[in-house]
């Protein structure tokens, strides 16, 4: 009795700090996509849910590439199913109970059978994702997929992902300690442990545990469940510092796809304006609040959207591996232009919260964490937008720097200058005149 | 067969209107390689007898380059221009057989203004074809083994997947898909203002990159839809040595020698 009270004082003040925490994070994840410019999605609630359903829920965008997809799919379907027994688990640890809904809905009528294929059901996954986490080690460490170790995975990018895969093995370790000592109880006959009859797996771990002492089966049990409620309550705090957010993030990134053909780049309005004034001195512009932004030079001059895109991108790599200019060698990976959105986001939040709200570091997204050399080598062709699972688009964060690169830095390769100047003085990106635009018709006749 | 090429303004002065406006683009104005494939789709429009017309000297770039490269102004002058010339003559439908053109027209012009219905000349060639217009016959492309390349302005851009397809099905060829088409296609190298510079430094030029996964299904023919790609993957297989074996060849051409225009 004594030990039960002190357990529950210690998952309230265990689940209290670390909604506390995680909370305080997860709100400044929200603040920083808050600083995006403003763009309006005007996408119907059916277009919404559809993407949402087929391309988080339904991983369709994953299956471009069907192994690892159908690993993944293990993994997904083994968080959200696993989600079921973690409700029991913080009603047991919020009310002292064992196995609560167990005892006061499932047992002794005809749910029973249902809790037990539930339970055994996610054992089963439990299991399978244990393997597939330990392929996914594999294929970043031995078998070093190329995607997993290009330069902009050196460091924290690679520790990430690795850190994520252990955290899972330790977790479903915790899962069958939890459930094996627990039917072992059960099977010696303890009257705290409600009989389950057992569940698919943990039964022959029970079997084969039950001949160890009552006390070490106990221990190992309470180890057991606090390990596995540790691990989440770690993966919760750890989730919004991690890459690992696009298991929240991919649900609000695909809901809010963006609606118009992949081919379409976004109208400046303000440079419309200014030349349809330019063209006519009658044309009143709508009056504006203030200076013309060219593009993007921060991440502050960027839309939310795009900024949600990068706390969602799970470095996955597909788009790097997609994209011509990478697979010939130059410095362009579109996943490095997501990664360092999010670390300037981060590293503003830092600034800001060292120095105050209106620090400013002198640093910006365009030359400090993305090159021209990068920026020129893009040839919008969309590659890595069709590729990304979760419907991100490096493209258009390339676009906007472009812009503020071209018109606010005027830093353009002299190639293009020529070929701005063409377009200027003879409204061909080459050096012809107007004039000779029909020249092909002298010979059609011949 | 004399064929005709009517002017906008001309046809205007007469108080006439075409049903379509052929766009050219400064590729196929200007490029001589390009030109052919302006010549042969003009030679199908006279063939089928299609009331058709050009800006001619009136027409500019649409602005795709200067955009893409992040010029704005640029981009706004020209496609205003651009604009004003197809509002003040009505125009209402508009074909062209530049992708880049066509994405730029189609999604990007209706914001400044200017809505019309547009299509790429495999979309148009294709609705000419089902409706028992264009009907592909002498057989001069039977049994050769032909490739397509996906722009990427017509395919990942747009989703145009099967206009191309069909119109070389039509010829009765034998399509070979390489590894990497459709959504999945490689970019020829071009896009985004690359065609008007040089590569950034790298190990490789994308168009030697993507050539080689259409070389490799050993085709007769590579087939494109694009200019630019036209010069990109042209270079490319010249790069092979192959040029002798491979010849790249637009959609347009295809029809053309083949119904012998």
């Amino acid at each position: 009795m004594f030990l039960t009270i002190i357990q529950m004082i210690l998952f309230y003040a265990l689940t209290g700090t670390v909604g506390y925490f995680a909370f305080k994070k997860f709100k400044e994840v929200y603040d920083n996509i808050k600083m995006g410019q403003p763009e309006t999605i005007d996408t119907p609630l059916s277009f919404r849910l559809k993407n949402m359903f087929l391309i988080a829920f339904g991983q369709k965008k994953m299956f471009k590439i069907t192994f690892p997809a159908l690993l993944h799919l293990v993994i997904y379907l083994s968080f959200v199913i696993t989600q079921i027994e973690l409700i029991e688990i913080m009603l047991d640890g919020a009310t002292g109970q064992h196995r609560i809904l167990f005892h006061y809905i499932f047992q002794g009528n005809i749910l029973e059978g249902f809790y037990r294929f539930v339970v055994s059901f996610i054992e089963v996954l439990s299991l399978l994702t244990f393997f597939v986490t330990i392929v996914f080690i594999l294929r970043r460490t031995v078998f070093k997929i190329n995607r997993f170790n290009k330069p902009e995975m050196k460091g924290w990018p690679t520790k990430d992902g690795l850190l994520i895969l252990a955290f899972e093995l330790t977790l479903i370790t915790f899962i069958f300690m939890m459930n094996g000592a627990d039917r072992a109880l059960q099977l010696q006959g303890d009257p705290h442990y409600i009989d389950t009859k057992g569940f698919l797996l943990s039964n022959f771990l029970g079997h084969s545990l039950m001949s160890l002492p009552h006390g070490a089966l106990v221990m190992m049990e309470r180890i057991g469940w606090w390990g596995h409620l540790s691990m989440v309550f770690a993966f919760m705090l750890y989730l919004p510092y991690s890459k690992h957010l696009h298991i929240l993030l991919a649900f609000p990134n695909t809901f809010f796809s963006r609606p118009e053909p992949k081919g379409q780049i976004r109208n400046m309005e303000s440079v419309m304006h200014e030349v349809k004034s330019m063209f006519d001195d009658s044309y009143q512009a709508p009056e504006t609040d203030g200076e013309i932004k060219f593009g993007a030079k921060d991440v502050f001059d960027l839309s939310w959207k795009s900024l949600l895109d990068a706390y969602t991108c799970t470095e996955c790599g597909r788009c790097t591996q997609a994209c011509p200019a990478n697979q010939t060698g130059k410095i362009l990976s579109p996943r490095k232009i997501m990664i360092d959105t999010r670390d300037r986001m981060e590293e503003i939040t830092r600034n800001r919260k060292i120095h105050g709200p209106d620090f400013t570091d002198n640093k910006t997204l365009l030359n400090d964490y993305v090159t021209s050399e990068e920026l020129r080598a893009c040839t919008t062709c969309n590659a890595c937008v069709e590729e990304c699972p979760v419907n991100i688009s490096p493209l258009n964060i390339i676009l906007e720097l472009r812009r503020n690169m071209i018109m606010d830095e005027s830093n353009s390769p002299q190639e293009w200058n020529t070929m701005f100047a063409n377009m200027e003085n003879n409204q061909a990106p080459w050096q012809f005149s107007m004039e000779d635009r029909l020249n092909w018709t002298d010979d059609l006749n011949k | 067969m004399q064929y005709k090429v009517p002017v906008m303004a001309d046809l205007a002065a007469e108080g006439k209107s075409p049903d379509v406006l052929f766009w050219i683009g400064c590729a196929g104005s200007f490029d001589q390689r390009a030109q052919r494939i302006t010549q042969a789709f003009v030679k199908i429009l006279n063939q089928l007898n299609i009331s058709f017309a050009v800006l001619g000297k009136e027409e500019a770039c649409t602005g795709d380059p200067a955009r893409r490269a992040g010029n704005e102004f640029i981009f706004q002058m020209l496609a205003q221009q651009n604009i004003a010339t197809l509002n003040g003559y009505g125009i209402k439908t508009i074909v062209t057989t530049c992708p880049h053109c066509f994405n730029t027209i189609k999604n990007e012009y209706p914001a400044l203004g200017g809505k019309y219905e547009v299509l790429h000349h495999s979309v148009y060639l294709q609705q000419l074809l089902n409706d028992g217009k264009l009907k592909v016959e002498g057989g001069a492309f039977k049994g050769k083994r032909i490739t397509y390349h996906d722009s990427c302005y017509l395919g990942r851009a747009n989703d145009i997947y099967e206009a191309p397809r069909d119109l070389i099905k039509a010829l009765d060829a034998d399509l070979v898909e390489v590894t990497k088409s459709r959504a999945n296609a490689m970019c020829c190298g071009a896009g985004g203002a690359q065609m008007w510079k040089e590569d950034e430094p790298g190990t490789k030029r994308i168009n030697t990159e993507r050539t080689g996964q259409l070389t490799e299904v050993m085709p007769d023919i590579i087939a494109v839809a694009c200019s630019y790609c036209n010069t990109m993957i042209t270079d490319g297989v010249k790069s092979e040595n192959k040029q002798d074996e491979i010849k790249v060849v637009d959609l347009a051409e295809l029809i053309a020698e083949n119904n012998k225009f």
